[in-house]
């Protein structure tokens, strides 16, 4: 592909970064609208032109569904923004989504060759700019379907991997369906992400897109309960089915007074107010419980999206508390960066003990033990030790803990021949295939906990493999002749 | 949305629901419930099913209105639409000829009690039932709890119908009397499964409960009904909600469905401002 940009490379490299306009953390953290508002076009076009448009753009490698990052840039160069949208498009149907919520710095950032002496490209800024700029002129056009498909494909959880698997299998021209347990769908996208980060109409446009390819979306439907999964293949005659269920059933630590009120999962927190607005109560009707201080146990995104929610909706007092140093935490590093200067307090190298009621059953403190780093453990990080005699209380009236979470078992419970690994995941091969034949499965279902766009990685594999599944059932002649992307195989990150 | 095709007041403050969910209906058993929203803004809260009609396509719902969200729902008529209800969920209770057994129902709580009584006859047992409530106007479904019932006893608090008294006074009658009680199925307000429990522990009579824990999504994601059972950490919605009575910690079960009174009182006052006409109709 020809240059677009006339610079050299070290005009181009001279050029800053250019950063998102940002609510500032004084204002936002008294409310729920986006933190974010993105790049302006003239932020945009600027930091397209640092891009070095590398005849081996590597940070395609990077990205798990495998956009052509530096075509869509050129586009951008090009001033051609619908264009550029819909290049990302043909590899990721949900761009205003990932341009929101993917890390990029640790998939295509990370690799970018502006990024081994400079700063990386902005790549995810310019994907959501994109996107907005789409959403914002309304020139969204849904791609033509050039075939139809007779096959029925059922995809169970309306999540980034059954949204991305539906998509493209909707592209393809099958007949898709999408089983969402809740009243609204999206996953975690919807009950998991504050809207702070990802406003929901951002997800009810989505969802309408995914329609516009001829999906259907049944809300309110539990499979392994209003249907099993035999059922579906049965009395409903699907061919194929994707399991997208993610990893929605709360751990908690196992310490004494997490039955107490007003100790809350993080996913029953986000879930109160993410999917039923409790932060709009009473207007809406469900309520949530904040106390003037309180403490959010965890160091992932799960644990930063719940504490900077409690700060919004009035806890004068939000304490992080982490048993690691802040180099261990796994959530994003913007995350963590945005909670501080909203004024979290992070209480690292400390591990929560006991939590503290009062007489009617209400958390009142939260101990905890001071603890050092030793000796790395097998995730590499240095594991923390607990110091003697070193217990604190902090004087705390809600507590939530976000310490993980599993898949839900209610599938792997009513069905059979379906392999289960030891964490309640559901075990695939390399093209998501599960032990069971037609049935695929992708995201934290099969991960345990992961990202959105590695969910939505392995949709789009477990849709190439369901292809290549239902065509080689039709013609078994024809194997040697089926186009599969393999390159898509390939470049899905494991 | 879920259409309401037929609706029926049982006592002043219970109706009963017959709602369109032609999914739900051949697949829900005794035990099962749904969560329902009946507006946008509204809340998810759990209702067990109490039948259903797989030809029809729809489930029967029997609701009292005891705050916002039951008030609201009691505004709809027939014609009128629940905008979400999903299920069945809850494991079913499970149903085992045990000889002779005792089913229990207080206030709203004999509604729940219906199809299981239903399903443990079915299954060839001898059902003695006992329906409680304060006063005779709570008192419902006597007539249907009689059809599979060997011998119905009525207790109000008040004494204004059958037996003056609480449920565990007539409980421990059958209990005493050469009946060979082997089982108990109790559904009612939790201080009266709580003493349910307490008094057939004495006769090591095994005895199953629900329990109608605050819930947000119904299918284990939120963790908010989780319930101590022997010790171990349970979610009602997904590992119940029928547990062994005798296992259940009442009191902080509770103390935990007390977690949001003030706020519910904030919700229901004002949904009964702004509604005074419709709820006096």
């Amino acid at each position: 592909m020809q240059n677009v940009n006339t610079m050299k490379p070290s005009e181009r490299m001279k050029i800053a970064r250019q950063h998102s306009i940002e609510q500032e953390a004084s204002e936002r953290k008294k409310n729920f609208l986006e933190v974010s508002f993105g790049l302006n076009e003239e932020r945009a076009l600027i930091e397209a032109k640092r891009c070095l448009e590398c005849k081996n753009p590597v940070c395609t490698e990077g990205c798990p569904v495998g956009i052509d990052i530096r075509s869509f840039v050129q586009l951008i160069l090009q001033k051609d923004y619908v264009g550029a949208v819909q290049k990302i498009r043909e590899t990721n149907y949900l761009p205003a989504i990932c341009g929101r919520v993917c890390p990029q710095e640790t998939q295509c950032e990370q690799i970018c060759t502006m990024g081994k002496k400079h700063e990386p490209v902005a790549i995810g800024k310019l994907e959501r700019f994109v996107a907005d700029f789409e959403l914002a002129n309304n020139l969204f056009h849904p791609p033509t379907i050039t075939e139809r498909q007779e096959e029925k494909v059922a995809i169970v959880g309306s999540g980034p991997a059954g949204l991305t698997c539906a998509a493209e299998l909707g592209k393809r021209g099958y007949q898709v369906t999408i089983f969402e347990a809740l009243h609204g769908i999206g996953g975690v996208l919807r009950y998991g992400i504050p809207e702070f980060r990802l406003p929901k109409k951002i997800l009810d446009i989505e969802a309408e897109r995914i329609q516009a390819l001829g999906v259907k979306i049944y809300t309110n439907f539990l499979v392994g309960r209003t249907a099993t999964i035999d059922e579906l293949f049965d009395e409903w005659k699907f061919d194929a089915i994707f399991l997208g269920t993610g990893a929605g059933t709360p751990s908690f630590m196992g310490i004494p007074g997490e039955n107490l009120s007003g100790v809350y999962s993080a996913n029953e927190f986000l879930t109160r107010t993410n999917l039923m607005k409790a932060y709009s109560f009473p207007e809406y009707d469900t309520p949530i419980r904040i106390g003037q201080q309180i403490a959010v146990i965890g160091g992932g995104n799960t644990a930063m999206d719940a504490v900077r929610t409690a700060k919004r909706l009035g806890a004068e007092r939000a304490y992080l508390i982490y048993r690691r140093s802040r180099e261990e935490m796994p959530a994003r590093e913007e995350e963590i960066h945005h909670a501080e200067e909203e004024g979290i307090e992070f209480l690292l190298l400390t591990n929560p003990t006991k939590i503290l009621g009062d007489k009617n059953n209400w958390v009142n403190g939260i101990e905890c033990l001071k603890m050092e780093l030793g000796e790395p453990d097998d995730s590499g990080r240095r594991k923390p030790v607990a110091i003697n005699d070193s217990e604190f209380v902090i004087p705390v009236q809600t507590v939530i803990e976000a310490v993980g979470q599993k898949p839900n078992p209610i599938i792997q419970q009513t069905t059979s021949g379906l392999n289960v690994g030891k964490r309640g995941t559901v075990v695939v091969n390399d093209v998501q295939q599960t032990s069971r034949e037609g049935i695929f499965a992708g995201g934290d279902l099969t991960r345990g906990g992961a990202t959105v766009i590695l969910a939505m990685g392995d949709g789009k594999i477990a849709s190439e493999a369901i292809h290549k599944y239902l065509q080689e059932k039709k013609s078994p002649k024809k194997n040697g002749e089926l186009k599969i992307e393999n390159e898509v195989l390939a470049t899905g990150a494991k | 949305m879920y259409l309401i095709t037929h609706k029926e007041k049982l006592s002043p403050t219970i109706t009963k629901y017959v709602v369109k969910a032609p999914f739900i209906a051949p697949k829900r058993k005794a035990g099962n419930f749904v969560i329902l929203r009946v507006e946008e803004h509204g809340e998810r809260i759990p209702i067990t099913i109490v039948d259903s009609d797989t030809n029809a396509g729809t489930i029967t719902l029997i609701v009292q209105a005891i705050g916002k969200t039951t008030k609201l729902l009691a505004t709809k008529n027939v014609g009128d639409s629940i905008l979400d209800v999903v299920g069945p969920l809850g494991n079913p209770t499970p149903i085992e000829n045990h000889g002779a057994v005792v089913c229990i129902g207080g206030g709203v709580g004999t509604a729940e009690m219906l199809p299981i009584a239903k399903a443990l006859k079915k299954a060839g047992n001898t059902i003695y039932t006992i329906i409680g409530a304060r006063s005779k106007e709570l008192i419902i479904l006597e007539n249907e709890m009689k059809e599979f019932s060997d011998k119905t006893f009525i207790t109000t608090d008040d004494g204004s119908y059958g037996k003056k008294g609480v449920v565990t006074d007539q409980l421990k009658d059958l209990l005493d009397a050469p009946l060979g009680i082997s089982a108990v199925y109790a559904i009612g307000p939790l201080p009266m499964m709580k003493f349910v429990s307490l008094l057939t522990k004495q006769y090591n009579v095994h005895t199953l409960v629900s329990l109608n824990a605050i819930m947000v999504d119904g299918t284990g994601m939120c963790g908010g009904c989780r319930v101590t059972i022997g010790g171990e950490m349970k979610f009602a919605c997904v590992d119940g909600p029928e547990f062994d009575g005798h296992h259940v910690d009442f009191d902080e079960m509770i103390m935990r469905s007390r977690s949001y009174l003030d706020m519910e009182k904030i919700s229901d006052e004002l949904f009964t401002t702004q509604h005074q006409c419709q709820l006096e109709k």
